[in-house]
C-alpha cells in the first residue's frame, strides 16, 4: 500500500509500523452483545485515575463553608474577621460579601404559570432556609485549616418556626417559607373522563402512599476545583452535566461561556445527585476570580447527606376504579411533592416525570393526575435514579396488589386482565403517551417460571394455614418506564429548559486508530466500554483500537450529558450515525482509489471492497490516505471524522416483571428478602454485563428505599441521618443473589433497538419488595406498611392490627 | 470530615502511656487525653467532631498488649489484640466461644481487622458487642497504671454511656476471660438492620445443663440501657426449668417464660431505629432466641 500512497516521510513511517490498526478479525464475532468487561474499571476501581478530589495545583486554596445549624431563621449577623486572624487562612466571605455577584442558583424547568421560583443565593445574605445551607466560607491553605477556622466565624440567627410537614406547610396560618406562601406550583393533566370512569364504578380504592425523603448516596462525593486559566476559568466539578452546566454557569456567575471550560473527571457515581448546579460550583468559579488562585472543595459525607439535593419526598393519593373482575375503569392521583426549600435544576419537574406513568402497563379509560409542589425548610429535592417514575409505579403498583386483595384475585391474574397486550403495540396509553414495543406476557411468563411462582404460593398457604411465625409474602411488580430522556419537542413542551438531542464525533487518527467523542459523561455507566463496542462493529476495527473521550467543554464541546436512562438510547444512537457519516466519507475515498464507481464498493469487516473482486482498502489504509492527502477526491478534505446529533421521536419504553419473596418473621418484625427473580426487556443489549450490573445495582438501591433508607429529621428541621451509621444503605451482606434474565424486544424509536438500563431496576423492585411485605403481613389483618418497612414499623403494624383486632390472632 | 487539632504522642513503652495519659489528666469536656488503639470508634467521632481530645496517645507500638494466651483457668486477651486475630485464635474459639460468636458479629471485616478487642470494652459504647460478652462471662479487665494497676471484674467496668472504671493514667491491658468448664452452651443473637450496623439489641448467652435442667445461665444484654445490662431475673427464672425437647411444638415453653423477663431493669434508649418499647419486646424474643441456640 506504501507505493500507493506516494512516498511522504510521515505516511511511509505510518504505513510500516506496526502500531497500524488492522481490520477486527470477523471470526471474533460481533461486538454488540458481547459480555466484555469494563475497560474503564481497572482505573476506577484503583482509584489511579483523577478524580475531582486528586487535582492537585500549584498555589491551590482550600474553601470550607460554614453552614446554617437552624432550619429556618433570620441571618442578622456574620462575623468573619476572627477567621481571618486564624493560621493559613487567605480570606473568608460572608454570603453578604457575594451579594452583588452570586447571583441566583438556576431552576431550568418552570413547569407552570404559576410556578414560583424564589430567588436562591448559593450563600445565604440575610435568611437561612434548611440547615445546611452555606452562610460564609473560608480559605485557607489547606483543608484542614480552612475547617479549623470556620469555628471562628460568628454568626446570629433569629430562628424561625420550621415548616417541616406538607399537609401544615399548605394550611392557614403556617409559617411562609418564601414570601409568595408555601405553595410552589400545581400542575393538572388529566385523559379520558374520570367523573365518567369513577361513577358507579364496582370497586374504588383509595389508598395513600408516601415516599420517603431519600440521600441519594454515590459513592465519590462531590468536589469541585475551580481555575482561573488566562482569560477564562476551568471548572472541574464530579458532575453528571459537564455541558449544561457549562451554560448554567456562564448564565449565573457572568463569566462568558466562551471562556468557561467544564471538566467531569472521572466521576464516582451521581444517581441524579450531581445532576445539579450547585452553590459550591458557584461560589468556587467566584472564589477563583476573586483570588485569583485555584480552590478546592471537596465534601465530606456528612456535608453531603446535608447538603446534597435529596430525592423522592411525596405524599401520592391514589384512586383506582375497577369492574368486580379487577378490569380498571380509571386512575385518579393527587399528589403532594416537597419541592424543599428552593427550586434547583429540575426540582419541580422530578414529580411531572411520574405523570405519565401512573397508568404503568395498563389500559384503562380514564386518568386524571394533580401535583402541588410544596416549599419546606428542608434541602431542596431534585433528580434521584428513577426521578418521579419509581413514584409512580410504586403507587400502580401498589394499588394493583390492593385491588387482587379486595376482589380475592391472585395479583398476577388482575394484571392480566389489564395489560397492553402483546399484540395491541404500538399502544397509545391514556396518559398519551406511545409504547412502542412491549411483551408483557413473555417477561410475566418467564419470571413466573423462575420464581416457582407456584411452589412459593403453595408454601405460603401452608405457612399461613400453620400460622408460622415466619410467613411468606409474594410481591409483584410488572413495570414500564418512560426513559432515554428525549424528544426534545416533548421536552418543550413540558417547559423543559434544554432539548433531549445527544451529539457524538467520530475520528478515525492516521494510524487507523478511532476517537470517539460523547457529549454523555459517564459516572460509571461504562460508557467506554459500550461505545467502544458500537463503534468497533460500525467501522469493523478492533475494539482495542477505539477510545472514547467525554467530560471536558473543551473536548467534547456538544452534549446534553448523562441522566434518565438517556446515554445508550440517544447518545450511543448518536455515536452510531457519526461511524454511519464516516463510512460514507471512506467509501467515496475507497472508490476514488480503486476507480470504482460509489456504488460498485461495499463494506464489511473493515475493508471497502469493488463488489465481486478482491481489490479493496481498509478502512485504516483509507484513513492514512486521508491523513496524507496526496490523492483525494475532488473537495474531499483530508480527514475521515463525521459529527452526528440523535433527537429521538419517542422516549423508550422499558418494562419487565420483578417477583420477589420475603419471610417477614412476625415475632420481631425483621423482613429478609429470601429470593427475587427479574425479568427486564431492555430492547436490544450491546453489554449484557453492563445491563446485568445496572439491573442489579439498580434492584439493590430499590430495595434500600423499600426497607432500610430514609432521611430524617427532628422538629426543629435537623437531619438526623448525616452519617452512614444513621442513613442504612443495603451491602451486598444484606441482600440475596438475584435471579436474572432478559426478553428482548427491541424499540422501534431508535436504529440501535436499545431502550436504556439505568433506572429500570429501581424503579421496578421498591414496589415488588413492598407488594411482599404486605403479602406476607396480610392474614394478619395488615394493609400497608410505610417505607421503609423496617422491622420497628412492620412490627408495629402487626401490633396496631393485632389490636383493632381486638387480639384474637 | 477533619477532627479539630490535637497533639499526637506515640509510647514506647507502657509506663510512658500512662504517664502521657495521666499528666493532662482526662476530663468529660475539652482538652482531654484520649487513648487511640484500632481506631474504629475513636476516629469518627473526631473527625464528627463530637470529640476533642488535647493528646491523642496512640498505644499501638506497645506490642506486650497483644496477642491470646491459655493461662490455665481463664484466656487472657491483649487489649489490643485485633477482633480479627481474637476470631482466628484457636484458644478463643476452644475456650471463650462466645468472645468469638459476638466477635464474629462486629461491623466488618475491614473495621475486624483494625478494631481491638480492648479498645473496644474501654470505649463502652452501649450498643457494642462485645461489653454485654464480657459481662455475661464475669470477665477481669487488667490494667496498668502508674500506682501498678488493677483487675477490675466487668459489672464494675461499665460505669455509664460510654463511661468506664478507668481512671486517667490507666490503661487497659488485657482481659481474663474465664473458662467455664464443661456442660455449657453459648450463643450470641444480634439484631441489626444491616450487616454493618450496630446492634439495636444483642443478648450474649451462656447455659449451663446438668440432668436436663438449667443450672446455671448468664445473659448479658446489648443496647439496652446507656451501658450493658444483666438480665438477672431471666438468669434466676431460668435455674431449674427443663427446656422441651427440640421440635416440641406448641404448648407450654418454661424457658419463654423465663425470657420473658428479660427487659426487666433496663432502660433502653431511642433512637433512629427503635423507641423503647419495641427494644423490650425485641430483648425478651431475642433473649430466647438466644437461651434456645445455647442449650448445650
Amino acid at each position: 500500500m506504501t507505493e500507493q500512497l506516494d512516498a511522504g516521510l510521515v505516511a511511509r513511517r505510518i504505513a510500516g509500523s506496526d502500531q497500524v490498526g488492522e481490520p477486527r478479525d470477523p471470526a471474533e464475532g460481533r461486538e454488540v452483545g458481547r459480555a466484555r468487561r469494563r475497560r474503564e474499571d481497572a482505573r476506577l476501581i484503583t482509584g489511579r485515575t483523577r478524580w475531582t478530589d486528586n487535582i492537585q495545583l500549584p498555589g491551590m486554596l482550600h474553601v470550607a463553608f460554614l453552614r446554617s445549624p437552624m432550619a429556618h431563621a433570620r441571618l442578622t449577623r456574620v462575623d468573619v474577621s476572627a477567621a481571618l486572624a486564624m493560621p493559613g487562612v487567605v480570606a473568608a466571605f460572608s454570603g453578604r460579601d457575594f451579594a452583588g455577584e452570586q447571583g441566583s442558583l438556576p431552576c431550568a424547568w418552570p413547569v407552570s404559570e404559576d410556578v414560583v421560583i424564589p430567588d436562591h443565593p448559593p450563600m445565604a445574605v440575610d435568611r437561612v432556609r434548611y440547615v445546611g445551607e452555606a452562610v460564609a466560607c473560608v480559605v485557607a491553605t489547606d483543608r484542614y485549616r480552612a475547617a479549623d477556622a470556620l469555628e471562628a466565624i460568628e454568626a446570629d440567627y433569629e430562628p424561625l418556626e420550621a415548616v417541616l410537614d406538607m399537609t401544615e406547610a399548605l394550611s392557614d396560618g403556617a409559617p411562609a417559607v418564601h414570601e409568595a406562601g408555601n405553595q410552589a406550583f400545581t400542575w393538572r393533566f388529566s385523559g379520558g373522563d374520570a367523573d365518567a370512569a369513577f361513577h358507579d364504578a364496582p370497586v374504588v380504592l383509595d389508598r395513600t402512599y408516601v415516599q420517603q425523603r431519600l440521600i441519594p448516596t454515590a459513592m465519590e462525593p462531590r468536589a469541585v476545583v475551580a481555575v482561573p486559566e488566562g482569560e477564562g476559568f476551568t471548572l472541574y466539578s464530579a458532575t453528571q452535566i459537564p455541558h449544561i452546566l457549562r451554560v448554567m454557569l456562564a448564565l449565573t456567575t457572568g463569566i462568558p461561556e466562551h471562556l468557561l471550560r467544564v471538566v467531569a473527571p472521572d466521576v464516582g457515581g451521581g444517581f441524579g445527585s450531581k445532576l445539579q448546579v450547585t452553590a459550591e460550583e458557584v461560589l468556587g468559579l467566584l472564589l477563583a476570580r476573586r483570588l485569583g488562585r485555584p480552590v478546592k472543595w471537596t465534601e465530606s459525607r456528612s456535608e453531603g447527606n446535608l447538603t446534597a439535593h435529596h430525592g423522592r419526598d411525596q405524599i401520592q393519593r391514589i384512586s383506582v376504579a375497577a369492574e368486580r373482575d379487577g378490569r380498571i375503569r380509571g386512575v385518579r392521583v393527587d399528589l403532594l411533592a416537597d419541592m424543599g426549600a428552593y427550586l434547583m435544576l429540575v426540582t419541580p419537574g422530578v414529580p411531572l416525570l411520574g405523570a405519565f406513568m401512573y397508568s404503568g402497563v395498563y389500559k384503562m379509560d380514564a386518568y386524571d393526575f394533580t401535583c402541588t409542589g410544596v416549599f419546606t425548610t428542608k434541602v431542596p429535592t431534585d433528580a434521584y435514579r428513577g426521578a418521579g417514575r419509581p413514584e409512580a409505579t410504586f403507587a400502580i403498583e401498589r394499588a394493583v396488589d390492593e385491588l387482587a386483595a379486595e376482589l380475592g384475585l391472585d395479583p398476577v391474574e388482575v394484571r392480566r386482565r389489564n395489560w397492553i397486550s402483546r399484540e395491541e403495540f404500538p399502544y397509545t396509553t391514556v396518559a398519551g403517551l406511545t409504547y412502542d414495543s412491549g411483551d408483557y406476557e413473555a417477561a410475566t411468563e418467564r419470571a413466573l417460571a423462575l420464581f416457582g411462582y407456584d411452589e412459593l404460593r403453595a408454601e405460603q398457604a401452608d405457612r399461613r394455614e400453620r400460622r408460622d411465625p415466619v410467613q411468606l409474602g409474594i410481591g409483584v411488580s410488572t413495570y414500564t418506564e418512560m426513559c432515554g430522556l428525549a424528544p426534545s419537542r416533548v421536552l418543550g413542551s413540558l417547559s423543559y429548559g434544554a432539548g433531549g438531542w445527544e451529539h457524538a464525533a467520530v475520528r478515525l487518527l492516521p494510524t487507523g486508530k478511532v476517537e470517539v467523542v460523547t457529549g454523555t459523561s459517564p459516572h460509571g455507566q461504562g460508557h467506554e466500554t459500550s461505545w467502544s463496542q458500537i463503534t468497533a462493529d460500525a467501522l469493523g476495527v478492533p475494539f482495542e483500537d477505539v477510545s472514547v473521550l467525554h467530560g471536558d467543554t473543551a473536548v467534547s464541546p456538544r452534549g446534553m450529558d448523562t441522566y434518565g436512562s438517556r446515554s445508550l438510547v440517544v447518545g450511543g444512537v448518536a455515536v452510531l450515525a457519526a461511524c454511519e457519516k464516516v463510512k460514507e466519507k471512506a467509501k467515496r475515498l475507497a472508490a476514488h482509489l480503486l476507480e470504482a464507481a460509489d456504488d460498485d464498493v461495499e463494506f464489511a469487516d473493515g475493508t471497502f471492497r469493488v463488489r465481486g473482486t478482491d481489490q479493496g482498502r481498509t478502512i485504516q489504509e483509507l484513513a492514512l490516505a486521508a491523513f496524507a492527502a496526496h490523492d483525494l477526491p475532488d473537495g474531499f478534505e483530508p480527514r475521515l471524522d463525521a459529527d452526528a446529533t440523535f433527537d429521538p421521536e419517542n422516549f423508550s419504553f422499558p418494562h419487565g416483571t420483578h417477583l420477589c419473596a420475603v419471610e417477614a418473621d412476625t415475632e420481631t418484625g425483621r423482613v429478609a428478602i429470601r429470593s427475587y427473580v427479574a425479568v427486564d426487556d431492555v430492547g436490544r443489549v450491546v453489554n449484557p454485563l453492563i445491563v446485568e450490573g445496572q439491573v442489579r445495582g439498580g434492584i439493590a438501591q430499590g430495595i434500600g428505599q423499600a426497607l432500610f433508607e430514609e432521611a430524617v429529621h427532628d422538629t426543629g428541621g435537623n437531619l438526623l441521618t448525616t452519617t452512614m451509621a444513621d442513613y442504612l444503605i443495603p451491602s451486598a451482606a444484606d441482600l440475596p443473589d438475584f435471579v436474572t434474565d432478559r426478553t428482548e424486544t427491541p424499540a422501534t424509536s431508535n436504529p440501535l433497538g436499545v431502550k436504556g438500563v439505568g433506572e429500570a431496576g429501581t424503579i421496578a423492585a421498591t414496589p415488588a419488595v413492598v407488594n411482599a411485605v404486605v403479602d406476607a403481613l396480610r392474614p394478619h389483618g395488615v394493609r400497608d406498611v410505610p417505607m421503609p418497612c423496617t422491622p420497628e414499623r412492620v412490627w408495629r403494624a402487626l401490633a396496631r392490627s393485632r389490636a383493632n383486632d381486638g387480639g384474637t390472632r | 470530615m477533619i477532627p479539630a487539632p490535637f497533639d499526637y504522642v506515640r509510647p514506647a513503652s507502657l509506663d510512658e502511656a500512662c504517664r502521657v495519659l495521666g499528666e493532662a489528666g482526662d476530663g468529660d469536656g475539652d482538652g482531654e487525653v484520649k487513648a487511640l488503639a484500632g481506631g474504629q470508634s475513636l476516629l469518627p467521632l473526631l473527625r464528627l467532631r463530637l470529640a476533642y481530645p488535647s493528646v491523642l496517645v496512640d498505644l499501638g507500638r506497645l506490642e506486650e498488649l497483644r496477642g491470646v494466651h491459655d493461662r490455665g483457668d481463664h484466656v487472657f486477651i491483649g487489649a489490643l489484640t485485633t477482633h480479627d486475630e481474637v476470631l482466628r485464635s484457636p484458644v478463643v474459639r476452644e475456650h471463650a466461644p462466645l468472645v468469638a460468636l459476638a466477635t464474629a458479629t462486629v461491623a466488618d471485616p475491614a473495621v475486624r481487622h483494625r478494631g481491638t478487642f480492648g479498645g473496644s470494652l474501654a470505649h463502652a459504647d452501649p450498643a457494642g458487642d462485645l461489653p454485654a460478652v464480657a459481662l455475661a462471662l464475669d470477665c477481669v479487665l487488667v490494667t496498668a497504671s502508674g500506682a501498678g494497676g488493677r483487675e477490675i471484674p466487668a459489672a464494675g467496668f461499665f460505669t455509664g454511656y460510654l463511661e468506664t472504671a478507668l481512671e486517667p493514667g490507666e490503661v487497659l491491658t488485657g482481659v481474663k476471660v474465664p473458662k467455664l468448664g464443661d456442660g455449657w452452651g453459648f450463643h450470641y443473637e444480634k439484631f441489626h438492620r444491616t450487616a454493618q450496623a450496630w446492634a439495636v439489641v444483642g443478648v450474649a448467652a451462656a447455659v449451663r445443663i446438668d440432668a436436663g435442667a438449667v443450672a446455671q445461665a448468664r445473659i448479658g444484654l446489648t443496647n439496652m440501657g446507656p451501658a450493658p445490662v444483666r438480665a438477672r431475673a431471666v438468669e434466676t427464672a431460668l435455674r431449674g426449668v427443663t427446656p422441651p425437647a427440640a421440635g416440641a411444638g406448641g404448648g407450654h415453653d418454661p424457658v419463654k417464660d423465663a425470657c420473658a423477663w428479660a427487659d426487666e431493669g433496663t432502660s433502653p434508649p431511642t433512637d433512629l431505629h427503635a423507641r423503647p418499647d419495641y427494644r423490650r419486646h425485641l430483648a425478651r424474643v431475642l433473649t430466647h432466641r438466644a437461651v434456645r441456640a445455647a442449650l448445650p
